[in-house]
């Protein structure tokens, strides 16, 4: 039997014994693809960080930033610092809370320099944790106090507001409340959407427990939660669904309207609504910079950061990501109300660094599972 | 031939009367009983094996160093009613999504291997394409399609006056999102088990006199069996790893519990809920495993492809093509429509678009190593899991599996820790990027890899053996070719995935090494759906090329075997 079945098989297949030159090809042509992409990736396996950031970093001053802002937004700001300096700056981008677990998990270790966040709530983890180096005086001294870290670790870069966006053909200006408490009020069920897991939206519920308390926060989510609000992953989002009229109205950060705006013109039926009243609602908080102490590149990372706080580059945030100023003397623009009109909520962003205990909440409450 | 025979008239068909008859076979052969030391010395294949169990016990390692440092009320946290609802509801997601990706899937791969219907090649093609979305981005796609206000409503305001469509959030929206995105891992091991199902089986079961029904149920199906536990099992771990498509969805998930851990920066809560996420992912696997029983599935006496017979359908095709249209109208083409929307919006008011030019090589570059670099690591686990089953080899199989389910966050985070403190020449490199993709994708590499694995006689390579081969000829020559659809599937299934990949890709990618899939992710993080769209059409379209070529190739295969 056992003859019976090779014999058999050979008949019946003889291209699988004896492999016919076009079997050898295809094996060959295999065989050289993987090849070349060995090759290809030689290059950067030997020098990591294409273009060799780490080993060349200390010998030709470039500067590594693991940034939370996306690229869209701040790559632009970045290469003009670069060709203005000479510096190369070498950008890891990523979420501000994962480029901050990653920095944790790197220690001492980390090959990055400048940590560039989009929420005060990632700079604080990271200097909590002992790795960002205190920045001289002169640079920390031109942003205003209130958007700066009180122990000099980091400063902001760019403000931005907490605010309702409201959709234009289901409500008036004069129909929104003028503080946030007011939402909980039943005429708000099934009309408002939030983003509970946004950074934002949870330094927002901090300055609750740090204005109002635990109680009053914890009321005041049990009654956002009553009126069942739609549950969002981010502030676009919640923007897109207020201009298609799927919900009245959002809270979210003020500048993710004007992107809509742009893409979609004037006649997007959205728009922001800046609670007044000085409560939680009216934060105002930054995004920022830090460097770290293990960094290798000290001189040339303060360059970018004392580059990042100048009028210029500040210009920059003001007209091109619709963000507030954190220095005295930049304009902004006249779509946008003066910073000092927003009655921003009287709280120091370091007030905002229990972000845990603002999750227990969330959790507690059974807004986040 | 005879042995199917033989077992066919046995009154228990099952696969046990193979596995004996066979082995009485291997007896009678007087080659080795190690068969497959015909091939590659067994302990190359368990060096191999362990150094990827090294690879694979790293994210666990972590885990464990991160959940050592939890607190008490971080253990409490653990056993709270909220938790073991969000457990039990995201375990039900994934058997409701494994079902239903199951009841699309095998129809959809039988009618193109083996009917008539129209246009099947162009099934073949689209079917296993919808995996190319980012989850996230399929879950936005279907939110912007059919939403309450999305498109589909707004093409029928003007008609019927349609103000809202129901609400498709929650528990339907996560099902249909995670079912049209993940459906395909069991088309791929479904089709290509049918590809290398030997026709004679059947013919046998219908010479003795069972009729269709009974043969599909006794024959085809059990011997489908592995590539219906393998695929069903990625589609289980891909909806229990996901986080993008069900947090859109919005429907709570472990994995969405896990990153609101990480988003305030409590390593070691995460940690733990991700050691629970394990322990589930371990449940599943044992379950696959009882389904898969301790058969074999070895092809008859060749071993290799004889054509398929095609069931003419008649009447029945137009039917059977509307169904295959409607899988591919919903999961690929009215998605793939969106962005094409979104890319003609946005060039219409100017919005500017990325140049792509290197985020395509680096793309292309990183999932095309991680396809070969992946898929020949399957080869020594598969094979020692097929032909050296033991204790051991189980373990290291379902190590495998451990990290599948896991969040690519937590496998990223892994790797930093232990890559820039313990391995900084390598940490931020291209291979340790590569290594990330292989914790992440190697299971599926394997379920491909072993399903068709299963279906190969050794008895093949002894007769090599036995006619004065060498064992590397033996290799080259039988095991190889024999593998060969399984190889490409793994190979463009690992491309696929890989090109969408994004947690790992941002953390542990070359600095400034931007990927098709970091652009779409940075543009849509920040609203420019214009800007996202470009870099996601790009990673559709390339991601099918594999896919078209493995096609081509098994046409121009069909044609060659024709005379024979």
């Amino acid at each position: 039997m056992e003859n019976n079945f090779v014999v058999q098989f050979v008949q019946r297949h003889p291209f699988i014994v004896k492999p016919q030159w076009r079997q050898h090809l295809q094996m060959a042509a295999l065989l050289i693809i993987g090849t070349l992409l060995m090759a290809a990736c030689a290059p950067i396996a030997a020098t990591p960080a294409a273009g060799g950031a780490d080993d060349d970093a200390a010998e030709t001053g470039a500067v590594v930033v693991y940034s939370g802002r996306s690229e869209n937004l701040v790559g632009p700001i970045l290469d003009k610092f670069s060709q203005e300096t000479g510096i190369d700056v070498q950008v890891r981008y990523g979420g501000t809370a994962e480029m901050a677990a990653t920095l944790l998990e790197e220690g001492t270790n980390s090959p990055a320099d400048i940590f560039f966040a989009q929420d005060p709530g990632g700079l604080g983890a990271v200097d909590n944790a002992g790795l960002l180096a205190p920045l001289p005086e002169s640079i920390a001294n031109k942003v205003l106090s209130e958007f700066r870290s009180p122990n000099g670790a980091w400063v902001g870069v760019s403000g931005r507001a907490r605010v309702v966006v409201y959709n234009t053909t289901a409500l008036m200006p004069a129909d929104l409340p003028n503080d946030i408490a007011d939402f909980t009020d039943p005429q708000w069920a099934g009309r408002i959407g939030w983003a509970p897991t946004n950074a934002s939206f949870q330094a927002m519920v901090t300055a609750m427990r740090a204005m109002w308390g635990e109680e009053q926060t914890r009321d005041w989510l049990l009654g956002i939660q009553a009126n069942e609000p739609v549950v969002f992953e981010g502030n676009s989002p919640i923007v897109a669904a207020v201009g298609a009229g799927e919900i009245d109205a959002g809270f979210v950060n003020h500048y993710y309207l004007y992107r809509f705006l742009a893409e979609e013109g004037e006649g997007f039926p959205a728009r922001n609504h800046f609670l007044n009243s000085g409560g939680p609602g009216s934060l105002v908080m930054v995004a920022g910079v830090g460097r770290l102490a293990t960094g290798p590149n000290e001189a040339n990372a303060l360059k970018l950061i004392e580059y990042l706080v100048s009028t210029a580059a500040q210009q920059y945030f003001v007209t091109e990501t619709s963000e507030y100023p954190v220095i005295e003397g930049v304009a902004i623009p006249e779509n946008l109300p003066a910073l000092a009109e927003l009655n921003a909520a009287p709280i120091r962003l370091t007030e905002l660094a229990d972000l845990q205990g603002t999750t227990q909440l969330l959790i507690d409450t059974g807004v986040l599972p | 031939m005879l042995i199917f025979i033989a077992s066919c008239q046995t009154e228990h068909f099952d696969e046990h009367s193979i596995l004996s008859i066979g082995s009485e076979r291997l007896k009678l052969s007087g080659l080795r009983s190690g068969y497959w030391s015909n091939q590659l010395p067994t302990w190359l294949l368990w060096a191999a094996g362990a150094a990827i169990a090294v690879a694979l016990l790293l994210p666990l390692f972590y885990l464990i160093i991160r959940a050592a440092e939890a607190g008490p009320a971080a253990w409490q946290n653990l056993w709270r009613i909220n938790t073991l609802a969000t457990l039990l509801r995201t375990i039900g997601l994934a058997a409701a999504v494994t079902l239903l990706s199951g009841a699309i899937a095998a129809p959809l791969a039988w009618l193109t291997v083996r009917t008539d219907v129209p246009w099947r090649g162009l099934w073949a093609i689209l079917a296993p394409l919808p995996l190319v979305f980012p989850s996230y981005v399929g879950a936005y796609l279907l939110v912007s399609l059919f939403g309450p206000r999305g498109l589909l409503q707004q093409l029928l305001e003007p008609i019927w006056g349609v103000e809202r469509l129901p609400e498709i959030y929650g528990f339907p929206g996560a099902l249909l999102t995670m079912t049209l995105l993940s459906y395909p891992y069991m088309f791929t091991s479904m089709r290509a088990a049918l590809l290398r199902q030997d026709p004679a089986l059947e013919e046998a079961a219908r010479s003795l006199g069972d009729g269709g029904v009974r043969t599909f149920w006794r024959v085809s199906l059990p011997l489908l069996r592995p590539a219906i536990g393998a695929g069903g099992l990625l589609v289980a771990l891909y909806t229990l790893r996901d986080f993008g498509a069900v947090a859109i969805m919005r429907y709570d998930t472990f994995t969405r519990a896990i990153y609101i851990q990480y988003r305030s920066f409590d390593r070691s809560q995460a940690a733990l809920l991700a050691l629970l996420l394990v322990g589930i992912t371990l449940l599943f696997v044992w379950v696959e495993a009882r389904m898969r029983l301790r058969g074999r599935y070895v092809q008859g006496d060749t071993g290799a492809v004889r054509p398929q017979p095609i069931l003419h359908l008649g009447w029945w095709r137009w039917p059977a093509f509307c169904f295959c249209a409607a899988v591919a109208l919903f999961s690929l083409i009215l998605p793939a429509l969106v962005l094409v929307y979104w890319l003609v919006r946005g060039l219409l008011v100017h919005e500017t678009i990325p140049a792509l030019g290197q985020a395509i090589g680096h793309s292309v570059l990183a999932s095309g190593l991680a396809a070969i670099v992946i898929t020949l690591a399957a080869l020594p686990v598969a094979i020692l899991v097929v032909r050296h089953a033991g204790r051991l080899s189980n373990l290291l199989e379902r190590l495998t599996y451990s990290a599948f389910a896991l969040p690519g966050i937590v496998i990223a985070l892994a790797l930093v820790f232990f890559g820039a403190n313990h391995a900084p020449w390598l940490y931020q490199t291209l291979p340790l990027l590569i290594l990330a993709y292989g914790v992440l994708f190697l299971p599926q590499a394997l379920g491909v890899v072993r399903a068709s694995l299963l279906q190969i006689n050794p008895s093949l390579m002894e007769a090599a053996r036995s006619l004065g081969k060498n064992r590397w000829r033996v290799l080259w020559d039988i095991t190889l070719p024999l593998l060969r659809p399984g190889l490409w599937g793994s190979l463009s299934l690992i491309f696929l995935t890989a090109m969408k990949e994004l947690p790992a890709t941002l953390l542990l990618a070359p600095i400034g090494f931007s990927t098709l899939a970091t652009a779409v992710w940075s543009a849509v993080s920040e609203a420019f759906f214009a800007a996202a769209a470009a870099p996601a059409l790009l990673i559709v379209l390339l991601s099918s090329l594999p896919m078209l070529f493995e096609i081509i190739r098994e046409k121009g295969h069909e044609r060659n075997s024709r005379p024979l």
